[in-house]
């Protein structure tokens, strides 16, 4: 069953753009990651989901209902943790998430005690007085204490140290483990791959790839690296090359199409050293922005 | 409407409740105080205050009141109860949702599952709770200072009835005002000096009515609407314009739920 369905999403402000013509599917169980620069259309996406902000055109549907219509239903069983959190400053922790606890009518009090114990917060101090960081975990906390089913995350590292970063990936893995399906917001793609199922890539308001994150790997591109006695660029002139590099004896390139064109290419050449290797999303990501 | 979001409302705003009524507690009994002197030396006063140009005696209301009856001294101390109120029920309208948005914990709130019309509904509700609270006191404080110095003179408690229950009506007007108005400009950053405009503007365009000329510019303002000098005069309200003042009421609130119900919430820019 499809959890999320966009299609054809398009939202403007005014004139200035937020997204064009979106449309993508995610399934049950799966976390989608959803990756793209600053200012692509991540956030608005994610708005527009939760019916914070309302589309220009087009139609989204979470758990089958038109957000439009049935937003307060369909969100009863979200969680949300915005990129930047502000909660009422004059509160005192443990007062804010009781507050959002009371909007799901069910007794949460043991499920803010262990989520705070994991995330080391502390429970009695007050909003005004958190450092960026230990707000950030009070949205952590908050997104998750009644349970939801879909957990959509905007940026959610940020701001926390690697070994809390740590920490909230496991309780993610293990949300995912539960059953909750979970939609990944990012710019930094090695989280997003150590993490995700499929992405789908967003660039200036327009989805330019959606796939599964090991065909994206697989099927594109091979990093080669050769170091090889008298090499010169010339000798890899070779349709599919990408990006190369050459410095003093040794080349990197990006290639694409039959690996075999390359082996032989290698086989006459009096070879030092030589690595064929997946590229890291990243730099796959590098070659869509180009 | 949702019992949670009202009663997070409703807690926020008892400081500012408190502080409200006891600003008009202490004016009641201030002018009160002063107000047997006032009314033994009515003599006196009257010759004091042929000496005021008429406009400033205009702008206070007092060219038509007996300032040594009960009535007609409570209708100027009245008029600065109104001001207080209307700067109160005006800060809680234009900050109804505004606050919310400038200090972006509308994400929180509008990411639950409620509606944005169930949202408007308590944070209404609650806000009229808080005025209603300060329009008690406003009663009390009325009635136990005119008990405490009024001396042997003796006034209509109905007419004094029907002046205070106009006080709902003025909340109302200020508070659903200053709401529409603040869904309608494109940011509030601070309340204060939206609610001070709105409730001092609309002073001003009574109390100078006059000075506009033959534009009855002062037939939209809460003030003219709900002058007390004209229910003390009458025993009555003046009904056209207290219709006035409703059909402006219920205008802007359904204008409100228009716009909030259709409002993007942007995010940090």
């Amino acid at each position: 069953m499809n959890i999320i369905e966009v299609n054809n999403l398009t939202k403007y402000y005014g004139k200035s753009r937020g997204i064009i013509d979106v449309s993508f599917k995610q399934e049950e169980g799966e976390i989608f990651g959803f990756i793209g620069p600053n200012g692509a259309g991540k956030s608005t996406t994610i708005r527009l989901l939760l019916s914070l902000i309302h589309p220009t055109s087009g139609s989204a549907k979470v758990f089958g209902k038109d957000v439009t219509v049935h937003g307060p239903e369909i969100r009863r069983e979200i969680g949300y943790l915005p990129s930047d959190v502000f909660y009422y400053e004059g509160m005192k922790v443990i007062d804010l998430l009781k507050y959002s606890a009371s909007f799901y009518g069910k007794d949460c009090s043991k499920r803010i005690e262990e989520l705070s114990g994991v995330m080391e917060l502390e429970l009695n101090r007050r909003i005004s007085d958190l450092s960026y960081g230990n707000k950030k975990k009070v949205g952590i906390v908050q997104g998750l204490l009644h349970s939801p089913k879909l957990l959509f995350l905007d940026e959610p590292t940020a701001g926390l140290d690697p070994l809390m970063q740590r920490k909230f990936f496991e309780l993610i893995r293990k949300e995912n483990a539960r059953g909750v399906t979970i939609f990944f917001s990012s710019h930094i793609l090695g989280e997003v791959q150590r993490l995700c199922n499929r992405v789908g890539i967003i660039r200036e308001g327009k989805i330019v790839e959606i796939s599964d994150i090991r065909t994206l790997q697989k099927n594109n591109y091979k990093k080669v690296n050769v170091t090889a006695e008298g090499l010169k660029p010339a000798d890899f002139k070779l349709a599919g090359i990408t990006n190369v590099q050459a410095d003093n004896g040794s080349m990197h390139f990006f290639f694409k199409g039959d690996i075999n064109t390359i082996l032989k290419k290698l086989n006459g050449l009096k070879v030092v050293d030589v690595t064929i290797e997946e590229p890291t999303l990243e730099e796959i990501f590098m070659h869509y922005y180009e | 409407m949702s019992s949670t979001i009202f009663r997070h409302e409703f807690r926020s705003r008892l400081k500012s409740v408190l502080t409200w009524s006891v600003a008009v507690t202490l004016i009641i009994f201030f002018y009160f105080s002063i107000f047997p002197s006032f009314a033994d030396q009515t003599e006196m006063l009257n010759q004091m205050m042929a000496k005021f140009p008429p406009a400033l005696l205009e702008a206070f209301g007092m060219n038509r009141a007996d300032l040594s009856t009960v009535l007609g001294f409570y209708c100027l101390v009245f008029l600065f109860i109104q001001i207080c109120l209307a700067v109160q029920a005006g800060n809680y309208g234009f900050g109804l949702v505004s606050i919310e948005e400038s200090e972006l914990t509308a994400d929180f709130l509008l990411s639950k599952p409620v509606s944005r019309g169930q949202v408007l509904t308590s944070k209404l509700l609650a806000a009229l709770a808080c005025l209603t609270l300060t329009n008690l006191v406003v009663w009390v404080s009325s009635f136990i200072a005119i008990a405490l110095f009024k001396g042997d003179r003796s006034f209509d408690v109905g007419t004094l009835v029907l002046i205070l229950l106009s006080i709902v009506i003025f909340q109302l007007f200020y508070l659903s005002v200053g709401l529409v108005i603040s869904l309608l400009v494109k940011r509030v950053r601070s309340v204060t000096p939206f609610s001070l405009g709105l409730a001092f503007g609309t002073y001003i365009l009574n109390a100078f009515s006059g000075v506009f000329g033959d534009v009855a510019l002062e037939l939209i303002t809460p003030f003219k609407h709900l002058d007390p000098n004209y229910i003390v005069q009458h025993g009555a309200y003046n009904q056209p314009l207290v219709l006035l003042n409703l059909t402006i009421t219920i205008i802007s609130l359904a204008a409100s739920y228009w716009l909030y119900t259709h409002r993007d919430i942007h995010a940090v820019s």
